[in-house]
Parts: C-alpha cells; sequence; structure tokens
C-alpha cells in the first residue's frame, strides 16, 4: 500500500472567487501581507503497489480533474 | 414522439420537464440513471438538480452512470440531447459540449426569473422561436458561469453556437455572457435556464419556456 495525494488546482487563467474572497476576508481578520489565495482540491488515495502512474494519471484527469478548468499534480509519499 | 427525462439521485426536476414535454404534446417517458436504456425514445431531456449532491464537481459523477453511456452513443448519432442547469454540467462533463460551469461569481446562489436572447433559432430546440426574442425563465443554481478557453469560445460565437444570451445583469460571471450552447450540429443543447418551469403563466414568469419543448417536438418530426 502507499498514499498518493492528488492535488487539483484551477488554471491560473481561471478566475476563482472562492480564492479571491478568502483572499479579501484575511485583512478584515487582521493578517496582513497575503496578496493573493487560490483554492483547489486535495485528495488523498490509499492505492496497491499494483497501480502504476499511469492509471493514477487516468483517474486524476479522467475524474478527480476537470483539465478543460483545473490543473492536477499527482505525488506519492509515505504511508 | 417518445421524450425521455433522465432521472439521477439528487435530480430535482425531471417531475417538471416530464410535464414539460407532455404540455407540448410529446409522449413523456420516465428514464432511470442505472438503467443503460433508452426505452426507445426519440429525444433526451437530462433536468435539473443536484445529482450525486455535485459531490467532486457539478454533473462529474452523473456523467458515469449507466444510462449516460446510451445517451453518448445516441447523441454521436444525432438524437437530439438537452441539458437543462445540472443537466448542461453534465452534458460538460461528458464531453458533449464544450466548456465548464463553474462556482458563480458572486459566490451565492441565484433564484430568479431572467431575460435571456434567442441568438440562434435554427437548432433542434430553439426554431419556435423568432431570432433575437427576449424571453424570460427562471435560473436557479450555485454553478452556472460558464467558461472555456478562448479558442472555444471565439468558435461558439463565430459559429452561432451561443444559442441563449443573458439580458440585463450577467447572474453569474459567464463568459461572454453566454446562457445555452449548442454543439456544430445543433442537435445537442446545453442552458442554465429552467424552461420547464416556464411553460405555463399560472405556475412560472411566463410560458415562454415551451418553445424549447415545442421546437424539439418539430424536430423530430421533420427528422
Amino acid at each position: 500500500m502507499a498514499r498518493v495525494v492528488v492535488d487539483v488546482m484551477p488554471k491560473p487563467e481561471i478566475l476563482d472567487p472562492q480564492g479571491q474572497a478568502v483572499a479579501r476576508a484575511l485583512p478584515r481578520l487582521g493578517f496582513s501581507g497575503v496578496s493573493d489565495v487560490r483554492q483547489g482540491k486535495h485528495f488523498e488515495l490509499e492505492v496497491d503497489d499494483s497501480v502504476d502512474d499511469a492509471t493514477l494519471a487516468k483517474i486524476a484527469e479522467g475524474f478527480l480533474s476537470n483539465p478543460v478548468v483545473e490543473d492536477f499534480v499527482v505525488r506519492r509519499v509515505e504511508s | 414522439m417518445r421524450i425521455g427525462a433522465v432521472t439521477f439521485p439528487g435530480t430535482l426536476d425531471d417531475s417538471d420537464t416530464l410535464r414539460a414535454i407532455t404540455a407540448a404534446g410529446g409522449e413523456a417517458v420516465a428514464l432511470w440513471h442505472g438503467d443503460a436504456d433508452l426505452r426507445g425514445v426519440d429525444a433526451v431531456i437530462l433536468p435539473g438538480g443536484f445529482s450525486y449532491g455535485d459531490y467532486l464537481r457539478a454533473g462529474a459523477i452523473a456523467r458515469f452512470a449507466p444510462v449516460m453511456g446510451e445517451v453518448v452513443d445516441a447523441a454521436r448519432k444525432g438524437m437530439p440531447v438537452l441539458g437543462i442547469c445540472n443537466g448542461f454540467q453534465v452534458l460538460c462533463e461528458a464531453g458533449l459540449l464544450p466548456g465548464a460551469l463553474l462556482r458563480n461569481a458572486g459566490l451565492h446562489f441565484v433564484c430568479r426569473d431572467q431575460w435571456l436572447r434567442v441568438e440562434n433559432n435554427t437548432t433542434a430546440w430553439s426554431s419556435r422561436y423568432e431570432q433575437g426574442a427576449e424571453i424570460i425563465i427562471p435560473i436557479k443554481n450555485m454553478d452556472g458561469r460558464y467558461t472555456a478557453d478562448a479558442e472555444t469560445v471565439a468558435e461558439l460565437e463565430g459559429e452561432g453556437r451561443v444559442v441563449f444570451r443573458y439580458v440585463g445583469a450577467n447572474p453569474n460571471g459567464s463568459l461572454d455572457d453566454i446562457a445555452g450552447i449548442s454543439d456544430p450540429s445543433g442537435r445537442i443543447v446545453g442552458l442554465m435556464p429552467h424552461p420547464e418551469h416556464a411553460i405555463d403563466a399560472l405556475t412560472g414568469p411566463s410560458d415562454d419556456g415551451l418553445g424549447i419543448f415545442l421546437s424539439l417536438l418539430d424536430a423530430v418530426v421533420t427528422a
């Protein structure tokens, strides 16, 4: 078994109103110096060793993300 | 004339859609997400709602339902398909229409009567309207902001595939005020507002939505 992390983020050119709302809230909460926030999704998958990188890429590209508007990064991490 | 409306878990507007089909003179056929069977229909409508709770992304899980394999095959062979609201999101996720629908720019759920302009009255789902007609039907969604890359939007605009456009204030930040689009053939159409909620002045802001269902019946008769 291994842990695989998939991070999905809106593409840079896609408007992210949720991230903007968070960024605008920070000064009101007394936190200064944060100029931008982008909000995405973080998935943690427990996978058998038999699952290869190509399969993980298919899962990330075909289901966990929408490649029209999102980018993804797949990482294997220590479990 | 058998027109199907699909029910997914979390679909809300299947009953109104079936009612609108009947009001237009079609035979309304209920289709089930778990059955890979279109029951001999001549056209399919994917109604609005929150299929699978909008988990992951709106429409992302519904597109893998058994019935969707049949819908995609039939659509590719020319069967007219309409996606309303969540149905539009499903069609985009399934790759039958380009682009994606993202969280409303204002981050609020928008529910109101919305003016639209009919920009293309040559599709299977819009022929009963005058070109440029302005109609008022309800809109109600959280993820209605139409988004696509600049090349795709230019292609949609250049080929007249923006079928419906918001008039007045843009409710959700959609690119180019896009409310609804079609595939190149004009047989597959998706729109965010809800024509099935506007088929009778007693229960909606107008009966302007009925034209979509009447258009489809014309298209199937002449096909």
